[in-house]
């Protein structure tokens, strides 16, 4: 039965990779209309494709400005600067992207699929097996998220690092400070929730937020760690390197940082994984305290709403609805991330460690010996 | 003054409120008839601790922020709901139809409000009959600082009064300073400049020349310094002979 699940797998990679380009893509548009929006601009709407031998332009608000910057940045000259490092200088970008997508393996984006109830012809080929809906699924997810997402800080730090440039080496030490610093909040965070859903595979904790508290509540992690959600999501900002926390780019003080003396699609790639990373903390953040693909009162067969009423959907419904439901929270929290991009100023760099050894590092431990007892005197949950 | 001479002496110096409050530091000379200056050792230990020197700084500012405020979150939340505000009235705006900012889009739009001072644009003045009023003296292309005016000159013998006229006139915009020289230089006062921009986008650069057709488009409800706009019918009866006005008086 190899091929079934070869065939599963690789449309799973490629509707990952699909989606996380799409947001990557589609985040630079949102970005730029959203900060737009919010400062009483109109932003970029000027880009068009006209469609041959008619007059027609299609401008559709902008959203091929995207198009032509990816265009402009495969164009442009690949600036190379005198470097005594030329290796680090060139795989630095791929070791900064690829990382991003791996996290993106172990989060399940949706319930379980069963491909012979949903293409019926296929029924005999796949032989009623079924399939989790996320890449790799694996009973380590955590900690396999905290290991790749490390890797992403080695690309930041060989950049700053072999461009042979002062305002890109002040770029690396600072990203790799802030990463030691912002790293031990978030998995100081996370270990509230272990401890909560006592594992951590992400899938068990995703079923886990199915359900309800009290049958009003759903059972989302952002409900039993209100205040571990918080300080997730400044860490995951923090590592994602965006304003307020954006010190190893700062452009008023050291140019473009780290990536000061990368040029065209090089630097096209340190952009993209940053955008890409926004739509990764937002998965990450709807999978640990967002309870997933999952909607309150909905289950693998439907809804079950209080009072006993049931609505019964087909299988390819609901796997349509919970991969919708894990987008739209991806959007929602992505929107959330811009928002906060472009209503903060940036920390001062002592300000910015401060920030997170004298009030985040306390408040998490707090958080977590709050939670240590709470479980221990409940006996576990 | 003693034999062991402090280096420095240190004193906080408070001026006037509102003002930033300095710490000098002073080094104090010892007068010639003082004895030699202390070994380079000796001086560093007399520096190690100098009460004076820890005297904290005064700002004039004071640290004004509440408690409430240096707890981050109540005032970050603050903040969004300002920005997330914004953005959801001008969402609202854009979506019922209308514009969520104030932007002109330009080439499409012109704003109606240019500054009453605004002179953006050439227009040459015309005669009653509808010809430029200008003698093609080249005057306003010799005061030019950028050099962007380009007459070219025409002769009619059968207009005694002014036999000289532009055939071409072009003024390249994207050199222009505005500076207003030529409306100074011009003693037909045939060229001014008006409350408007030209109509410049392109993506062609010849494109930003102001031709004489554009120029003479200028047509005025009324006009303080003669009549205007020119009437057709009978041109107004001139006579350019000595000890006359000129058209503009």
């Amino acid at each position: 039965m190899l091929l079934p699940d070869l065939t599963i797998t690789i449309l799973f990679i490629a509707a990952s990779i699909g989606v996380l380009m799409g947001f990557g893509g589609l985040l630079t548009w949102v970005e730029r209309k959203q900060a737009a929006v919010m400062s009483d601009r109109i932003g970029a709407n000027r880009a068009y494709i006209k469609i041959p031998f008619t007059n027609i332009k299609l401008v559709w608000l902008g959203l091929f400005h995207g198009m032509a910057d990816g265009l402009k940045m495969l164009l442009k000259e690949d600036f190379k600067p005198k470097t005594y490092d030329k290796l680090a200088y060139t795989i630095a970008p791929y070791v900064v992207f690829a990382p991003v997508l791996l996290v993106f393996a172990v989060v399940p984006f949706g319930g379980i699929l069963d491909p012979g109830k949903i293409i019926p012809p296929l029924a005999g080929f796949f032989a009623g097996r079924t399939y989790p809906m996320q890449v790799a699924n694996l009973n380590a997810g955590i900690l396999i998220i905290f290991a790749f997402s490390g890797l992403t800080i080695l690309g930041t730090m060989l950049a700053g690092w072999s461009s042979d440039n002062k305002f890109s080496l002040l770029g690396g030490l600072r990203a790799g400070s802030q990463m030691i610093s912002y790293e031990l909040v978030m998995g100081l965070t996370v270990m509230g929730l272990i401890l909560i859903f006592g594992t951590v595979d992400l899938r068990d904790m995703v079923n886990q937020q199915s359900g309800m508290i009290g049958g009003a509540l759903p059972a989302w992690g952002v409900f039993y760690q209100p205040v571990a959600a918080i300080l997730f999501l400044t860490a995951a900002i923090a590592e994602n390197k965006r304003i307020p926390f954006d010190l190893p780019e700062a452009e008023s003080e050291l140019v473009a940082g780290y990536y000061t003396e990368y040029s065209g699609m090089k630097m096209g790639l340190f952009m993209f994984a940053e955008f890409i990373e926004i739509a990764i903390v937002a998965a990450l953040f709807t999978t640990l305290f967002l309870g997933g693909y999952n909607l309150p009162y909905m289950n693998d067969a439907g809804f079950s709403l209080p009072g006993g009423k049931e609505i019964a959907l087909s299988h390819g419904l609901v796997v349509l609805l919970q991969v919708g439901t894990f987008l739209a929270k991806i959007f929602a929290l992505c929107a959330f991330q811009i928002q906060i991009r472009w209503s903060l100023p940036r920390f001062r760099y002592d300000q910015m460690l401060t920030f997170a050894w004298k009030l985040l590092l306390p408040v998490t431990l707090a958080n977590l010996a709050v939670t240590v007892v709470i479980v221990w005197m409940k006996g576990g949950m | 003054m003693s034999t062991t001479v402090t280096p420095t002496s240190v004193t906080p110096v408070h001026t006037s409120p509102g003002k930033e409050s300095v710490i000098r530091v002073t080094p104090t000379v010892p007068s010639p008839t003082d004895a030699p200056p202390p070994a380079p050792q000796q001086e560093l230990i007399q520096l190690r601790y100098n009460a004076e020197a820890h005297v904290r700084k005064e700002y004039w500012n004071e640290d004004t922020m509440t408690f409430w405020e240096r707890m981050y979150l109540p005032e970050i939340l603050r903040g969004l709901a300002i920005t997330t505000g914004i953005f959801f009235r001008n969402m609202t705006r854009w979506v019922t139809g209308r514009k969520g900012a104030l932007t002109t889009y330009y080439p499409e739009e012109k704003r109606a409000d240019f500054a009453p001072r605004n002179r953006g644009k050439h227009i040459l003045t015309q005669r009653p009959d509808g010809s430029p009023q200008c003698i093609a003296c080249n005057m306003c292309a010799t005061v030019c600082p950028a050099k962007v005016i380009e007459i070219e000159v025409g002769f009619d013998a059968n207009d005694p009064a002014h036999p000289k006229s532009p055939v071409r006139f072009e003024i390249d915009y994207s050199r222009c300073v505005f500076c207003g020289l030529c409306i100074e230089a011009c003693p037909e006062d045939a060229i001014r400049m008006v409350q408007d921009v030209p109509d410049l986008p392109s993506d062609n650069r010849f494109n930003m020349w102001l031709t004489m057709e554009e120029m003479l488009t200028w047509n005025p409800q009324s006009d303080v310094a003669k009549p205007y706009p020119p009437k057709g019918g009978a041109p107004i009866k001139r006579d350019h002979g000595r000890g006359d006005i000129s058209s503009t008086h």
